[in-house]
C-alpha cells in the first residue's frame, strides 16, 4: 500500500544552516500520526516544504501519490491537504461561517473569471454551519474573529481546513496556547475526525495529548528523524528521552 | 436637453461621470482587492493616448474606446505581473514609479507628440448631451459592474486577499491570478475613462496624467470607503466638483485633498461609508432601551 504522504529524504537549509536534514516518513490512510520533537528540531520547517511555503534542496513530497514539487500553495491545497496553522489567521473582516464558507466554495473559487459568474453563496454557508458543529462551535457563527477566544478560533481554523474536503489534515500546533480542558476537548475533536476516515498529521508540543490521541509517532530533532512507532515504544526509546525531555530532566526522574 | 440644462453644468456632468468611472476603476484594485496603486493615472493616461491616436488615425470613437481598454488593461497586466511580488508599501512604491515611468516615456515619445502631447483629437459626434449621457452611463455601468462583483465569487475571493493573502493561498486561493484579474479589470477600464476625458477635452499631454492625478484619484477612494461603491462614488462626484463651486479650491487642490485623506485616515479610516455605517448604527442603539 503506498501511504498517502510520503516525505523523502527531504533537506532544507537556510543558507549554511541545516533546518531539515535528510527527513523521510510516511503518513498513512487514516491514521492520526503525530510529528513531534524539541523546540528548534525542524517540525515546522518541514511542514512549510509540505504546504510550499519554502522549496526543500532536495528530496521529494508526494500526497497521494502526487508529486507536490513545485506546487504552489494553492495547488497542494486542492490535491487534498487542509492545513491550519501555528498562530491563527482568521479572516478577520469575515464573521466565523464566512470564513469557513470561503473555504467550501473551493469549487467556486478555482479561476478568477469563473469565480466572476458564481453569486450563490447558501450552500457554503449552510456546509460551513454544518462543519462548526462538526467542531463544536456552531454557536459562534456570526461572530467576528476579533470577538473570539484563541481556543474558539482554533477550531474555526480546523473547521477552514475541512471545508476544503482535504485527504490529508496538516496541524501545526492547534493545541498551542490553550488551557488543558480547551487542549483536551480539541484533541478529542481531531480523534472524532480521525475516526471518521480522515488522515490527520498533527504537529504538536503537547506531549500528554499527543500520547493519549496519535496512533504513531515520528520524532525529530536537530533535523533529522530521530524514532518513529507507536507513541508508547517510542518514548521509551533513551534517545528520544535525551533529546526530548533534556538530560537534566532525565538525571531528574532517574 | 440644452432647454434643461446648461452648458456648463453639461461640462460638469460629464467630467463627474468620468471622474467616477476613473475612480471606481482604482477601487477595483485597491478598495475590493487590496492593492494599493500610486500610479493608477498612467493607465488612465495608456487609454486616453491610445483612444486620442485611434481617433486622429480615423478609426471609429467606440473601437477606439474598445482598444483604449485593451491597452491599458495589457500595460496593467504587465505591471501585475511585475508586482506579484510586491507587497503593501513596496507595491505603494513600485506603482508609483510606473506612474513616472509612463509619464518619462510618452515624453520622449515623438509619435505621442512629446511634451506637447495630441491636440484636435476629433470630437466623437454625439453632441454635447450625448457625450454627457455616455459618460454619465459608463460612471452607472461600472457602478453596477463593481456591485456584482463584490457579490460574487470573485470578490469573495478579492476580500480574503485584501484581508490575509498568505492564509487566501491556504483556503486555496490562486492569489497571483485573481491579482492580475483585478489588475486587468481596473486599469482595462482606468482605460475607457481615459478615452472619454481625451475626447472631452480634445487635449492631452502627458502632465495630465501625473502624479497629482495618480493621488487624486486614489484621495477619492480614501475618502469615499476603500471598497465601498456608493461611497467612492460620493466621494469622486463631490471631489470633481468642489473645484468647479469653489474657484479657490482648485488653487490648492493638493492641500485640500491631502487635509481630508489625512482627516479620513485620522478620524474615520473607514471613510464616508464608515462614518455613515458608525453613524446608522449609533442611531440604532440610540433607539434600543439598553
Amino acid at each position: 500500500m503506498t501511504a498517502l504522504l510520503e516525505v523523502r529524504e527531504v533537506r532544507v537549509h537556510f543558507g549554511g544552516v541545516v533546518a531539515v536534514d535528510g527527513v523521510s516518513f510516511d503518513a498513512e490512510q487514516g491514521e492520526l500520526l503525530g510529528l513531534i520533537g524539541p523546540n528548534g528540531a525542524g517540525k515546522t520547517t518541514l511542514m512549510r516544504a509540505i504546504t510550499g511555503v519554502i522549496r526543500p534542496q532536495s528530496g521529494s513530497i508526494r500526497l497521494a501519490g502526487r508529486d507536490l514539487a513545485g506546487l504552489p500553495t494553492h495547488r497542494r491545497v486542492r490535491l487534498g491537504l487542509g492545513l491550519s496553522q501555528q498562530l491563527v489567521s482568521p479572516f478577520t473582516t469575515m464573521t466565523a461561517v464566512q470564513n469557513v464558507a470561503l473555504a467550501a466554495g473551493y469549487r467556486k473559487t478555482g479561476a478568477p473569471l469563473a469565480a466572476l459568474i458564481q453569486m450563490r453563496r447558501a450552500p457554503e454557508l449552510a456546509r460551513a454551519r454544518e462543519l462548526l458543529e462538526l467542531v463544536g462551535v456552531r454557536g459562534l457563527a456570526d461572530r467576528l474573529p476579533g470577538d473570539l477566544p484563541l481556543g474558539d478560533l482554533k477550531r474555526v481554523e480546523v473547521a477552514r481546513a475541512l471545508a476544503l474536503d482535504p485527504k490529508l489534515l496538516l496541524l501545526d500546533e492547534p493545541l498551542a496556547g490553550l488551557n488543558h480542558i480547551e487542549a483536551a476537548a480539541l484533541a478529542d475533536t481531531i480523534t472524532a475526525l480521525n475516526r471518521d476516515g480522515l488522515t490527520v498529521v498533527l504537529i504538536e508540543h503537547n506531549l500528554g495529548e499527543v500520547m493519549r490521541i496519535c496512533s504513531r509517532l515520528v520524532v525529530v530533532d536537530n533535523g533529522r528523524k530521530l524514532a518513529e512507532g507507536p507513541p508508547r515504544e517510542v518514548m521509551g526509546e533513551a534517545k528520544v528521552r535525551a533529546a526530548y525531555l533534556g538530560e537534566e530532566v532525565e538525571d531528574a526522574a532517574a | 436637453m440644452t432647454g434643461i440644462i446648461g452648458n456648463y453644468e453639461m461640462s460638469l456632468l460629464t467630467m463627474v461621470g468620468i471622474t467616477v468611472t476613473f475612480a471606481l476603476s482604482l477601487n477595483l484594485i485597491t478598495g475590493l482587492c487590496g492593492q494599493i496603486s500610486l500610479g493608477h493615472a498612467a493607465f488612465y493616461g495608456a487609454g486616453a493616448y491610445a483612444a486620442a491616436m485611434l481617433t486622429k488615425a480615423g478609426v471609429p470613437f467606440a473601437l477606439a474606446l474598445l482598444a483604449a481598454a485593451a491597452v491599458a488593461a495589457a500595460i496593467g497586466l504587465v505591471v501585475g505581473l511585475a508586482s506579484l511580488r510586491v507587497r503593501h508599501d513596496f507595491l505603494a512604491i513600485t506603482t508609483m514609479g510606473v506612474g513616472f515611468l509612463f509619464i518619462g516615456i510618452v515624453r520622449q515619445q515623438d509619435a505621442l507628440g512629446g511634451t506637447m502631447g495630441i491636440s484636435s483629437i476629433p470630437d466623437p459626434g454625439l453632441g454635447k448631451a450625448g457625450f454627457m449621457a455616455l459618460c454619465l452611463a459608463s460612471a452607472g455601468v461600472v457602478a453596477l459592474f463593481s456591485l456584482y462583483v463584490k457579490r460574487s465569487w470573485m470578490g469573495y475571493a478579492f476580500d480574503s486577499i485584501a484581508d490575509d493573502e498568505d492564509t487566501a493561498r491556504i483556503v486555496g486561493i490562486n492569489v497571483p491570478a485573481y491579482k492580475l484579474a483585478a489588475f486587468a479589470i481596473g486599469t482595462g477600464i482606468a482605460g475607457v475613462a481615459g478615452g472619454l476625458y481625451a475626447h472631452n477635452v480634445g487635449i492631452i499631454d502627458p502632465d495630465s496624467f501625473g502624479f497629482i492625478e495618480s493621488i487624486t484619484v486614489l484621495a477619492m477612494v480614501v475618502i469615499g470607503g476603500n471598497g465601498s461603491v456608493w461611497g467612492v462614488t460620493v466621494a469622486a462626484v463631490m471631489l470633481s466638483m468642489l473645484p468647479h463651486w469653489f474657484q479657490f479650491i482648485d488653487n490648492y487642490k493638493l492641500l485640500v485633498y491631502g487635509g481630508l485623506v489625512f482627516a479620513v485616515m485620522r478620524f474615520s479610516p473607514g471613510g464616508l461609508a464608515g462614518l455613515f455605517a458608525g453613524g446608522l448604527e449609533r442611531l440604532r442603539r440610540a433607539r434600543m432601551p439598553s
